[in-house]
């Protein structure tokens, strides 16, 4: 994004790191976008200085959206996305959560965090404390497991059809025809790379 | 009016038991209702005809998209975007192009570029045709949706010769489009976009100052500053209110930048403002178009899509000859390229709102996540705020306003 320069992104990290020491773990720029790795317990006071101080102006909510690391020992992390249309610049903020620990809920900060928190809570099963309504949203009613985990099969675990002789939709364990074919199509030598070797030769390039 | 215990009873779930509660009653609205734009169900509590509350069930339409772009390479999970926002196809397309060449850091060719901001453009009044002829719908008014849609589809004619298809175009490519435009698509489109306004006109001789559709959504709906932050609104909902904020002009992307356009805003931020608006975008993405038309014939023929790249496959006679065209065309097609280990958030201006992409790679040829910010999602969201207070005559007005599809709210 061209107005979002690096420079004012640097600023902006320092200023954060120094007005909210204990929250922020680390800072990093990576492609033109800030990412604030913050600690899980102080996410609340860390969202909310960057909601109400002058520098940062962060005023919109964007996203919350969790991400399943199953080998890690915190297997979940909460990336929260904020915009500034006043100061017009973005940042990411990450916190690792896991299975038991809730993470605060921001709803009384940002109102809009309401579903996608229950979306979070949904797709993860990651908890969040103090949410007002913490339902499932996107998944059928009396669905079961927590479906963008790694672990939780792509068929799912349950097909829904409509039994004529019943007269109603009926759930069944999936049955599939056929083997759900999930090729690995990564050469076990090398991947595609964007370059490919003898690429330097022909000069120029892409 | 009194009721035997019986019937009471029997009626449990939509009558309040007590007798000063007889004017309170819970009424379940879709989730097969025509104004609801698809399929929404909505638990809504009324005082008489004064809605008190709203529980929006959604999910109706989720098909797991997040789930299976992880179980795709990056090529095969671009067809899913068509199906987010179905009333503009190539906009979410290009939004997860956007993020894949953000991760990999290619600049795509000028002709691509052009191409892409012109059928972006066609998407965002396809987009705003429907919704605005919908909403005229749901006020009661039914002619002007078979004007609007008789333009809407010489666009989806438009789509079709682009890319094959109406409607699921997958066009846009990382690194490009598909293919290059034939001259006399563009002619057609140059055509198309002179009799536009004319049409235009008539739809707002219909609509714009007609006392029904005034009644019905001046001063409903309204959306103030506040709301607009605490609820995550973005898109029209935000210029409704009078902030010019547009990602085309704040954050430019593509060659937006380098384009004459208006960002058309409200006042009050009420239905009939963003409507206003929504008309206003149409004139000027208009516009946008001419001007990436002009823009490709002054600059002539060009490469659409990275040539000699990774990314594009190689030219059809190029493989007849080359083993290492035919080998990088097999390997493009079944393992796909690789995407360096990292994360990114692209977003673009949807005729709906911000819809963002965000990227997590693992530097294999599948996403490890991708999570799809749709625009619809915190909008409706914001439906019990906004329509609290109101009657319930008013909520179609309100749904219709905020523009939903479920495409791209349930994923």
């Amino acid at each position: 994004m061209a107005n979002m320069n690096t420079e004012n992104l640097i600023d902006l990290a320092a200023h954060i790191e120094a007005r909210m020491p204990d929250a922020v773990r680390s800072t990093q720029i990576v492609v033109g976008e800030l990412t604030v790795l913050a600690e899980r317990d102080h996410i609340l006071p860390l969202l909310r200085f960057l909601r109400d101080d002058q520098q940062c102006n962060f005023e919109t909510l964007i996203d919350i959206c969790g991400v399943d690391y199953p080998e890690r020992n915190e297997r979940f992390e909460v990336v929260y996305h904020l915009l500034s249309m006043r100061m017009n610049h973005r940042v990411r903020v990450r916190i690792r959560a896991d299975e038991e620990t809730a993470v605060a809920s921001c709803v009384a900060i940002w109102p809009a965090a309401n579903w996608f928190e229950r979306e979070a809570f949904d797709m993860y099963g990651i908890q969040f404390a103090d949410h007002p309504d913490l339902r499932r949203i996107l998944t059928d009613y009396g669905f079961e497991g927590f479906p963008l985990r790694k672990d939780f099969p792509l068929t799912g675990h349950y097909e829904v059809r409509y039994d004529d002789l019943e007269k109603r939709v009926i759930y069944e364990p999936v049955k599939l025809v056929q083997e759900y074919r999930n090729f690995d199509f990564l050469s076990p030598w090398e991947g595609m790379t964007s370059e490919i070797p003898g690429d330097e030769k022909a000069g120029g390039g892409a | 009016m009194k009721k035997p215990a019986e019937a009471r009873e029997t009626m449990a779930d939509t009558a309040h038991l007590s007798e000063e509660d007889d004017r309170k009653f819970t009424l379940n609205f879709g989730p097969q209702h025509p104004a609801a734009h698809g399929v929404l169900r909505m638990i809504m509590d009324l005082d008489g005809e004064v809605v008190t509350r709203i529980d929006s069930h959604i999910g109706l339409l989720h098909r797991g998209t997040e789930k299976l772009l992880e179980y795709k390479t990056y090529l095969q999970g671009l067809p899913y975007f068509d199906r987010l926002d179905y009333c503009s196809p190539m906009n979410q397309e290009h939004a997860w192009c956007l993020a894949i060449e953000k991760m990999l850091g290619v600049e795509v060719p000028r002709r691509a570029s052009l191409i892409r901001v012109m059928f972006s453009e066609i998407g965002r009044i396809m987009s705003h045709i429907l919704n605005v002829t919908t909403q005229a719908m749901d006020c009661g008014a039914l002619t002007p949706i078979t004007w609007g849609f008789e333009e809407r589809e010489k666009l989806c004619v438009f789509y079709e010769r682009a890319s094959g298809s109406r409607m699921h175009a997958a066009y846009f490519r990382p690194g490009g489009v598909h293919q290059d435009l034939p001259q006399r698509l563009i002619d057609d489109i140059a055509a198309w976009c002179e009799q536009f306004p004319a049409k235009m006109d008539r739809i707002e001789d219909l609509i714009t100052e007609n006392r029904i559709f005034k009644q019905r959504n001046v001063d409903i709906g309204v959306v103030d500053q506040r709301t607009i932050m605490d609820w995550g609104f973005s898109g029209v909902m935000v210029r409704g209110t009078g902030l010019a904020w547009d990602l085309r002009r704040s954050q430019p992307y593509e060659c937006y930048s380098e384009l004459d356009f208006k960002v058309p805003v409200g006042v009050h931020g009420d239905n009939y403002d963003r409507y206003v608006c929504r008309m206003e975008e149409m004139k000027e993405s208009t516009k946008i178009i001419q001007q990436c038309i002009a823009l490709m014939v002054k600059e002539g023929p060009g490469p659409v899509l990275l040539a000699g790249s990774k990314l594009s496959p190689p030219r059809r006679a190029e493989m007849k000859n080359s083993m290492e065209a035919l080998i990088h065309h097999f390997k493009l097609y079944t393992e796909g390229f690789h995407v360096p280990a990292g994360e990114c958030y692209a977003a673009i201006e949807a005729p709906k709102g911000e819809f963002g992409v965000y990227l997590v790679a693992d530097g294999t040829n599948r996403p490890y996540r991708a999570k799809i910010r749709a625009p619809g999602y915190p909008h409706l969201q914001a439906m019990d705020h906004l329509s609290k207070g109101h009657m319930l005559a008013d909520v179609s007005a309100i749904l219709g306003s905020l523009d939903i599809v479920f495409g791209e709210v349930d994923r």
